[in-house]
């Protein structure tokens, strides 16, 4: 099969800018200059069926197509690159190995969307892939690639790199705006949509890491060419990321659409020691989980949103035979109830509450009452709040119990207690942290 | 007031630097994530008086600073260990044995997940995914090195070369990089 984004990922290499350019790097984002204008430019990339590949799966040129560009106001382009959906970690492959290969999707997509700023924000605990996309940045200005006439054509585009602090709502692209403005990440009530008024109240573009850098190889083989790659609606490849218990964990770039059963058992290599399956994360840890039984499906956002679960991030979570189901939904809830923002009143108590519930649970001390408290907890959790951050708690909230509900009896009849460890809300940095009103009902 | 706390805590040096951050934003807050982690790299850890001073000198009420200190995990307000273990612990390494390996840190390093050696040398953090899953079960070693793969000896390892002030990396051939 082939590779595009990932044949850049070579061992410990990094391609530079010398690198890139012998492999025709730049070569696309010198050629729209001269191909299209920007209206062509988005009906080109609304041929390809692109989706944004950061989660939500919108077709991008649809999304750029939403951007007013009359309003006597910047148009700004900002790159997400906050990856922090549990499970994924593909941006951080392109950030180290190919920055070169985002700067120009950003030339391309800032092209399109008459943009001349971008801000690229990127995770904070990404220390070295923020070095090295620093250092592409700083080596694009150097060449004229970035700055003033770029490529020698009277285009301008300044790229600012930005970092966040350890939050994994800002990865939600209004919170992630909040953060940029110098705020805590608390997400933002729509409309108005960010297309309108986003970043400083300007028309903002956001676009994921991945995304960004699909747009060059669209550029150079032609949009039909990629949308044939996938399957209907869901144009190319993306990478997905494997990991939990299969043999070889890693980032494997293929077709939307791919079995979920040949990506398991073919490509990752299968089960570790030959178990069996028991269960899958298929689209980050907000996706519904699916059963052993449940794997002969396409990974793509139509068929998985069929299947009542998700492609989400791409994130793939191998669970084999050997899982205690409780456990793994008691840390999943663990991650929302650390990082729900506060904001609203059913996520900040929800996702506490359902924590507290689990951890009852699997400390041997479970009440027959749970399992219908949680379902009940999970009812007003979904659709009620400013994000999703909820909405993506209650998906795996339902599914799990839905799926593995024996298992559940089983722990609280019996007052099975599990082996997990369950170190309270100390993280590292300072003591008083988000949800803190869930910190004090624990 | 204002101005002798800005001089006092933006020194010449670090003025500079927080000017060309400042610089390119459209607003001056809009900086304030990079600034406070320029004055926590210089410092140490966030002090009240470090925020009322970023307060001032970004022109915002100290309450906004405060607020966007606690927010992020990332910001110190106290002093931090010399050496920090952030263990992940999200489902993809409780799959592959975080909780093992933070028990083994912890019986090693005589502490508690959250606490510190109380001479300041070591501390341990439980924490949230770090988007490494491929390598778990993992580690971040002093906010900076992504160490994966991890196993028992792997963690005595680490702590010698961390004794001798090396950063040990994963040694997995693509994550060695990463």
């Amino acid at each position: 099969m082939e590779k595009l984004i990932s044949k850049y990922f070579v061992g410990g290499e990094s391609f530079g800018l010398d690198a890139y350019e012998k492999d025709g790097g730049y070569g696309a984002a010198r050629l729209i200059f001269d191909k299209f204008d920007a209206k062509g430019l988005i009906e080109e990339v609304k041929k390809s069926n692109l989706r944004g590949l950061g989660g939500a799966g919108f077709p991008t040129g649809m999304k750029w197509s939403f951007v007013p560009q009359n309003t006597g106001k910047p148009v700004y382009l900002v790159v997400n690159a906050d990856e922090g959906e549990p499970g994924t970690f593909k941006d951080k492959y392109i950030l180290w190995h190919v920055p070169h290969l985002l700067i120009e999707g950003m030339i391309i997509a800032a092209y399109a969307n008459n943009v001349h700023k971008a801000y690229v924000y990127i995770r904070g605990e990404y220390t070295e892939p923020y070095r090295k996309f620093q250092q592409a940045v700083d080596d694009a200005y150097a060449r004229g690639y970035l700055g003033k006439n770029i490529f020698g054509k009277k285009y301008d585009l300044e790229i600012v790199v930005h970092r966040g602090a350890g939050a994994y709502i800002c990865g939600e692209e209004t919170g992630l705006l909040e953060s940029l403005e110098g705020k805590k990440g608390f997400p933002r009530l729509k409309p108005p949509f960010p297309a309108v008024v986003g970043l400083f109240g300007c028309p903002t573009v956001i676009n994921n890491v991945e995304t960004l850098s699909y747009l060059p190889f669209i550029i150079n083989r032609g949009a039909e060419w990629f949308a044939k790659l996938g399957s209907e609606k869901n144009g190319g490849m993306r990478l997905f990321c494997v990991s939990g218990h299969v043999k070889k964990p890693g980032v494997y770039e293929l077709p939307l659409g791919i079995s979920l059963r040949k990506m398991i058992y073919e490509i990752a290599g299968g089960i570790r020691e030959d178990r069996k399956l028991k269960a899958v994360v298929p689209g980050g840890l907000s996706a519904a989980i699916l059963s052993a039984g449940e794997i002969d499906i396409g990974m793509d956002f139509d068929q998985l949103k069929a299947a009542g679960s998700m492609a989400g991030s791409g994130g793939v979570i191998v669970l084999d035979e050997t899982v205690s189901m409780v456990e793994a939904l008691m840390v999943t809830m663990r991650f929302y109830a650390h990082e729900s923002c506060g904001q609203c009143s059913p996520c900040r108590e929800g996702t506490g509450w359902v924590y507290k519930i689990l951890s009852r649970i699997t400390g041997g001390h479970g009440r027959s009452e749970d399992i219908h408290n949680l379902a009940d907890i999970c009812s007003f959790m979904g659709g009620t709040t400013i994000c999703a951050l909820a909405d993506g708690a209650a998906m795996p909230l339902r599914s799990y119990p839905q799926k593995f509900r024996s298992e559940f009896e089983a722990y609280i009849r019996e007052k099975r207690s599990s082996e997990a460890q369950q170190p309270g809300y100390e993280s590292a940095g300072s003591e008083i942290k988000r949800g803190e009103g869930v910190g004090a009902i624990l | 007031m204002n101005q002798e706390l800005i001089s006092k805590i933006f020194v010449p040096e670090i003025k500079k630097k927080t000017d060309a951050l400042v610089a390119r934003y459209e607003t001056r807050r809009a900086s304030i994530l990079e600034v406070l982690r320029l004055l926590m790299d210089y410092y140490g850890h966030l002090t009240l008086e470090i925020e009322e001073a970023v307060a001032a000198y970004l022109g915002i009420p100290p309450i906004d600073v405060r607020e966007v200190v606690t927010f992020y995990t990332l910001f110190y307000t106290a002093p931090k260990a010399k050496k920090r273990f952030n263990v992940c612990r999200t489902l993809s390494c409780h799959l592959m044995g975080s909780d093992k390996m933070i028990r083994y840190l912890e019986n090693k390093l005589g502490i508690k997940t959250g606490e510190m050696t109380p001479d300041g040398e070591w501390s341990l953090h439980a924490v949230e995914c770090l988007g490494a899953c491929e390598i778990a079960p993992m580690l971040q070693f002093n906010d900076d090195r992504f160490c994966g793969h991890l196993t028992e000896k792997k963690l005595d390892e680490l702590i010698e070369s961390a004794k001798k002030g090396e950063q040990k990396t994963s040694s997995g051939k693509k994550q060695a990089a990463v």
